[in-house]
């Protein structure tokens, strides 16, 4: 069971929704060895858990609020943090390089994750049980998304994209004359979706996963009752698997929203040409690391994570209406 | 998801993946219930022609597919032997001539050698793994095995932070370090790991040890063991399965990681690889690609190596946690 499943039924447990009692009690502890074990082991938990605690108060819970303090300064490293109320945000909002690249992080994820999605459901689908070579198919796709966020990638792509790089000497030798990728504003982007959606293997192992859960016994009835391959695609794979596509598309969101190496790489640390590739994260960096204005930086990523969240909760919420729970 | 228990879930996928003749007939029945009955144990190719036309159709597809996908990373192995002109004129995969002298100019292109960067990617690596592996394991014995106060809400602040943003934390850590004096030392990279901050790893375990049965605790507590020994001479043999998942996730990921790498290491005698190919790029814009690819070869080398070695825990470990 996925973190996100079981997050959502931390969540669904509370407010008592009867369907999904059965799931999470079969996660949490078992209702006899609870009885069994009816002392508290505080001492030795405290013990087992004081790393963990330690870095989520000073590694992650600390910083949180430090930052959401620091965004409401003028914070340079040097000086003292200087208090400033809502000013950061209010630059930000007539702030034209932050539109642009929230706008450009947006495109990204709402244009690769679907694509990087459904391709990995296609070639899941393909690979069916017992096909030959399945295991040699499995590990070619499943590389390049090892591979994906290495520095090493990003460079083999701002040559391939580039303008006599890879791509265009293939394109030549069809006739084609392709434009400078990267270098061009309209197609640079388009460029770093690409190697996004070339990562699809490890959703697609994730939903190799998934589809082998489902019983077979589905697809011999639907076929005996004369269903199509569309029709078995609609009915029974797409309703079995929608919890397993919601939780690549939650987890895929947010990891996309993150995306820096590939921009900074292929842009040379610029976001070029004319911004097109200025990532949120990257204008993050460039402020916050390039210029140390820290205040607005910190509220910038307050803004992120407030937008990530907004995205997953809609993601919950829209799940309702189409994810479908087979327990 | 309907199957909880990981190492149960972990071995009947992988045990369904790697399927072999029983289930490949098994699943041709499924595609085409209402065609000829299979042979019991028969083979893909027992079918009719327009079944075997749509195989090898299939096969076609998929192949072209794998070309597309491995093809980049084959021409980058290629164009690390050529000049570099040559990288720009050649979109082939033949080699007429080797020159590995790219190599040789790569690894000498920085100030330092490219040995040095590879020792502190290394060095960077192994703290990481070791801090995971111990603290990991700590708290997931805790939340799998343990009840204490105020668990639920623990464990729910664990997942939660699996997928907060790094870069909500990243100033006041640097800010933190900083102050520490840490910057340009690996200590912001290792000291972390330490202290279970890669929660996806406490999850993976946790999901494991749930998986362990409990009777074997329990023996060990009427022997007089304690949680201690329970831990480390009951538990942790147990679940190395998901400790060899995380050394190879950890490896990968620390490895590939470039954002913290390059706000920590500013100064070259303690850049790691991603860093140091990075300057590399800044530093040739526009000339020595032969010479660049060569060490990119040679920074994804390892990579590739982890994946050959641990391919089986790393599925296992996306299939049942699923994330990257």
């Amino acid at each position: 069971m996925s973190a996100l499943a079981e997050l959502g039924t931390l969540g669904k447990k509370k407010g008592g929704r009867g369907k999904d009692a059965g799931a999470a009690s079969g996660t949490s502890e078992p209702k006899g060895s609870r009885a069994k074990v009816s002392k508290k082991d505080n001492r030795a938990a405290f013990v087992f858990l004081a790393p963990w605690i330690v870095g989520l108060v000073c590694i992650t819970i600390g910083p949180m609020v430090m930052s959401l303090y620091l965004s409401f300064t003028d914070y340079n490293l040097i000086q003292d943090p200087n208090f400033i109320g809502f000013d950061n945000f209010t630059r930000m909002f007539g702030d034209g390089r932050f539109w642009n690249s929230l706008g450009v992080t947006l495109t990204y994820v709402i244009v690769g994750v679907p694509l990087q999605l459904g391709l990995a459901l296609a070639v899941a689908m393909a690979l069916d049980k017992g096909l030959k070579g399945l295991a040699f198919y499995r590990s070619i796709f499943y590389l390049p998304s090892l591979l994906g966020s290495s520095v090493a990638v990003a460079i083999l792509w701002k040559q391939m994209f580039g303008t006599s790089g890879l791509v265009n000497q293939l394109l030549a030798m069809v006739g084609i004359h392709g434009p400078g990728w990267i270098s061009d504003p309209s197609t640079a982007l388009g460029s770093i979706i690409l190697l996004h959606v070339w990562t699809f293997g490890s959703p697609m192992i994730i939903f190799l996963a998934g589809l082998r859960q489902i019983p077979t016994m589905y697809y011999e009835a639907a076929a005996v009752d004369g269903a199509g391959r569309v029709i078995r695609f609609l009915k029974i794979t797409l309703p079995l698997l929608s919890p397993i596509i919601f939780f690549n598309l939650v987890l895929q969101i947010i990891g996309a929203f993150q995306s820096f190496t590939q921009a900074f790489i292929v842009s040379g640390g610029t976001g070029g040409p004319s911004d097109s590739t200025m990532f949120f994260t990257l204008y993050l960096y460039q402020r916050g690391f390039g210029q140390f204005d820290m205040g607005y930086a910190s509220a910038m990523a307050w803004v992120l994570l407030v937008i990530v969240g907004a995205f997953t909760a809609i993601n919950f919420y829209a799940s309702k209406f189409w994810v479908f729970y087979d327990d | 998801m309907t199957t909880e228990a990981a190492p149960h879930t972990a071995h009947r996928v992988t045990a369904d993946a790697t399927a072999s003749a029983p289930a490949s007939s098994e699943s041709r029945t499924r595609r085409a219930p209402s065609r000829a009955p299979r042979r019991p144990g028969g083979g893909d190719y027992a079918a009719t022609p327009r079944q075997r036309v749509k195989s090898v159709l299939k096969h076609t597809v998929l192949i072209a597919t794998a070309i597309v996908m491995i093809y980049p990373l084959l021409w980058m192995i290629v164009s690390s032997f050529r000049p570099s002109d040559d990288v720009f004129r050649a979109p082939g995969l033949w080699l007429t001539q080797a020159h590995p002298e790219n190599y040789a100019n790569g690894w000498n292109a920085l100030t330092s050698p490219f040995a040095t960067y590879l020792l502190n990617s290394t060095i960077v690596v192994l703290g990481a793994v070791v801090g995971n592996l111990v603290s990991c394991s700590m708290a997931a014995y805790a939340f799998a095995r343990l009840n204490f106060w105020g668990k639920k809400w623990m464990f729910a602040a664990m997942l939660v932070t699996i997928m907060l943003p790094i870069h909500v934390v990243i100033v006041p850590q640097y800010i933190l370090f900083s102050q520490l004096g840490w910057v340009n030392t690996f200590a912001p990279l290792i000291v972390p790991k330490f202290l279970a901050t890669d929660a996806f790893f406490t999850f993976l375990m946790v999901q494991f040890i749930r998986g362990i049965p409990r009777e074997l605790d329990e023996a060990a507590r009427i022997d007089g063991a304690g949680h201690p020994r329970i831990f480390l001479r009951v538990i942790l043999p147990l679940m190395t399965p998901a400790l060899a998942t995380t050394t190879i996730f950890t490896f990968i990921w620390t490895w590939s990681d470039f954002f913290s790498q390059l706000i920590y290491l500013t100064s070259p005698d303690v850049f790691t690889v991603p860093v140091a190919l990075r300057a590399f790029v800044d530093a040739q814009s526009s000339t020595d690609w032969g010479a660049m690819f060569a060490m990119s070869v040679v920074s994804l080398l390892p990579v590739f190596i982890a994946f050959l070695i641990g391919q089986k825990f790393l599925i296992k470990g996306i299939a049942t946690t699923g994330i990257k």
